[in-house]
């Protein structure tokens, strides 16, 4: 009798979310969980629902070129192009080679910059600040790159409707090269740091297992399927933009762990960088853009790109005027939730930030954390500052006995 | 194999270096060419056609009335509802917008926050 009450005691639900000021996508996770370990994973979505695609439809075809840029900061670029080339797909025209290579250019940059960001995020999640502040600080370098092609570090507003805004001048081409060669010397450092570190390792592998069959279930997309061994890419497997003339390799890991999806983002990053360095080698001369008549006739297209998180969908559906019927768009996080719930179970308390940040979502969702303790209804509230100390003091103090484990499997 | 402070040599070589902590508010940062900022409205050249107003996405541009533009109107510019996505310096026919390197622009009153001429 009395053991059963203590087992029932140590059953609790914890409620993470769903407010946190800085987060793009809302969500609020419930887990259940028996001492330490997580048992069961439930989510809640919908919270951040700002009406953009209601909002789409009163705006003309040029307008919503900015409202879809500020869907999300960090693959800004993704969202426009994407949206950019659905367009032109539904007005039938094309945009010329130079246009479509400085579009796939700003891509793949946005791409260095997402995948080291995540990279900064992951390390200042386990605790390991030094290497997210070195991260952060290289970083710097693209966002400069962005910047001066662009005008602006975050929302570049690059792609219109029949191409791209800006040229790339002979002397910024210099710049961008010079600034390559730098990041590539520092990504490929950052590797061999991440596969040798015992603080990453200690922390990353064999923590949020995701099978490959669990992955093709639940229809992971991006690094998260790549990096459980799933051969998956829109850039190779349904080419846009300038990607059917590009060479790259696409990065696949089979160990389904967390420090997979460390190492397919560090050496996507190292791909994306040598992509770089072949456009601007191979840029073709010419027009940059070409007209667009504002009103577009009857019409429905469906347009996916690779952002940096995975495959990001836009659905147009045009009606003679100069404003779509209809906007759709499905985002890279979205698809990834019904895996990270999967990946957490079995999982401790103190993996929720790394294997949560892993398919690299908009994760401050875990600001506020309320303990309900279901017997005696003491709630307390921890944010997620909180729960990433928690979790670093925790492997302190059972880490040793907890990655001895690990690697014995 | 796994093994414990790989960052050791790169930390140390830190020690004689600089920090790399832009000193801003300080000291001034320096923004690139082309970058999109502060709109900066010419008059002069201005015809009053709107399009700068029918194209921008945020509705920061209102046309009013004005005696001296060849359709007697021009735009008046609303920048705390500016997205600086210099589509407007785009639209226009006449190069009478340009969108300056300027980007301190917060400001106490939003009454303020107008480019009127």
């Amino acid at each position: 009798m009395l053991e059963e009450e203590v087992e029932e005691k140590r059953v609790f639900k914890i409620p993470v979310g769903p407010q946190h000021p800085a987060l793009k996508e809302f969500e609020n996770f419930t887990f259940t969980v028996d001492g330490e370990k997580v048992i069961d994973v439930d989510f809640r979505i919908g919270y951040t629902h700002r009406g953009i695609e209601k909002l789409a439809e009163s705006k003309t075809y040029i307008q919503n070129l900015y409202l879809c840029e500020r869907i999300c900061g960090i693959c800004s670029a993704a969202h426009q192009g994407c949206y950019a080339q659905t367009v032109e797909e539904l007005a039938g025209i094309t945009a010329p080679p130079r246009g479509v290579y400085i579009r796939t250019l700003i891509w793949e940059l946005e791409r260095i910059h997402s995948h080291l960001l995540w990279l900064g995020v992951a390390a200042h999640e386990i605790g390991f600040d030094t290497l997210f502040m070195l991260i952060w600080r290289d970083r710097e370098v693209v966002m400069s790159l962005l910047e001066m092609i662009s005008g602006n570090r975050v929302n570049y507003a690059m792609s219109t409707v029949g191409g791209v805004r800006r040229d790339i001048s002979d002397e910024l081409k210099h710049k961008i090269l010079k600034g390559l060669d730098v990041l590539e010397e520092r990504t490929k450092y950052y590797k061999e740091v991440c596969m040798k570190e015992q603080t990453i390792l200690a922390r990353a592998a064999n923590v949020g297992i995701l099978s490959k069959e669990k992955t093709l279930k639940l229809n992971a997309v991006g690094p998260t399927a790549r990096a459980s061994g799933v051969d998956v890419d829109i850039r190779r497997d349904d080419p846009y933009g300038a990607y059917d003339e590009v060479p790259f390799e696409v990065i696949v890991y089979d160990t389904c762990d967390v420090l997979a999806r460390i190492l397919v983002r560090v050496d996507e990053t190292i791909q994306s960088i040598l992509m770089s360095r072949w456009i601007l080698e191979n840029l073709p001369s010419g027009e940059i853009r070409t007209k667009f008549a504002r009103k577009i006739a009857e019409n429905e297209v469906l347009g996916r790109v690779e952002a940096p998180r995975g495959e990001l969908l836009y659905y147009i559906k045009s009606n003679g005027t100069d404003k779509p019927e209809r906007l759709k768009v499905r985002t890279p996080t979205l698809a990834n939730l019904l895996p990270v719930a999967e990946m957490l179970k079995g999982g401790y308390i103190a993996d929720i930030p790394i294997v949560l940040a892993g398919i690299d979502p908009c994760f401050a969702c875990m600001d506020r954390a309320l303990f309900i303790d279901e017997n005696s209804e003491k709630t307390w509230v921890w944010d997620k500052e909180q729960l990433r100390i928690y979790s670093i003091k925790w492997y302190k103090e059972h880490g040793k006995e907890v990655v001895r484990e690990r690697w014995k499997q | 194999m796994p093994v414990p402070g790989t960052l050791e040599k790169e930390l140390l070589s830190h020690i004689s270096k600089k920090p790399a902590t832009e000193m801003y508010p300080f000291v001034k940062v320096e923004v690139p060419e082309g970058y999109r900022g502060k709109i900066e409205f010419n008059i002069e050249k201005c015809i009053g056609c709107g399009l700068c107003s029918r194209d921008c996405p945020a509705g920061a541009i209102e046309m009013v009335e004005d005696e001296r533009t060849k359709l007697k109107k021009r735009p008046k510019f609303i920048y705390s509802r500016c997205l600086y996505c210099a589509q407007c310096e785009e639209s226009c026919p006449r190069e009478a917008i340009k969108l300056t390197r300027e980007f301190e622009l917060a400001d106490y009153d939003k009454e303020r926050m107008v480019i009127d001429v």
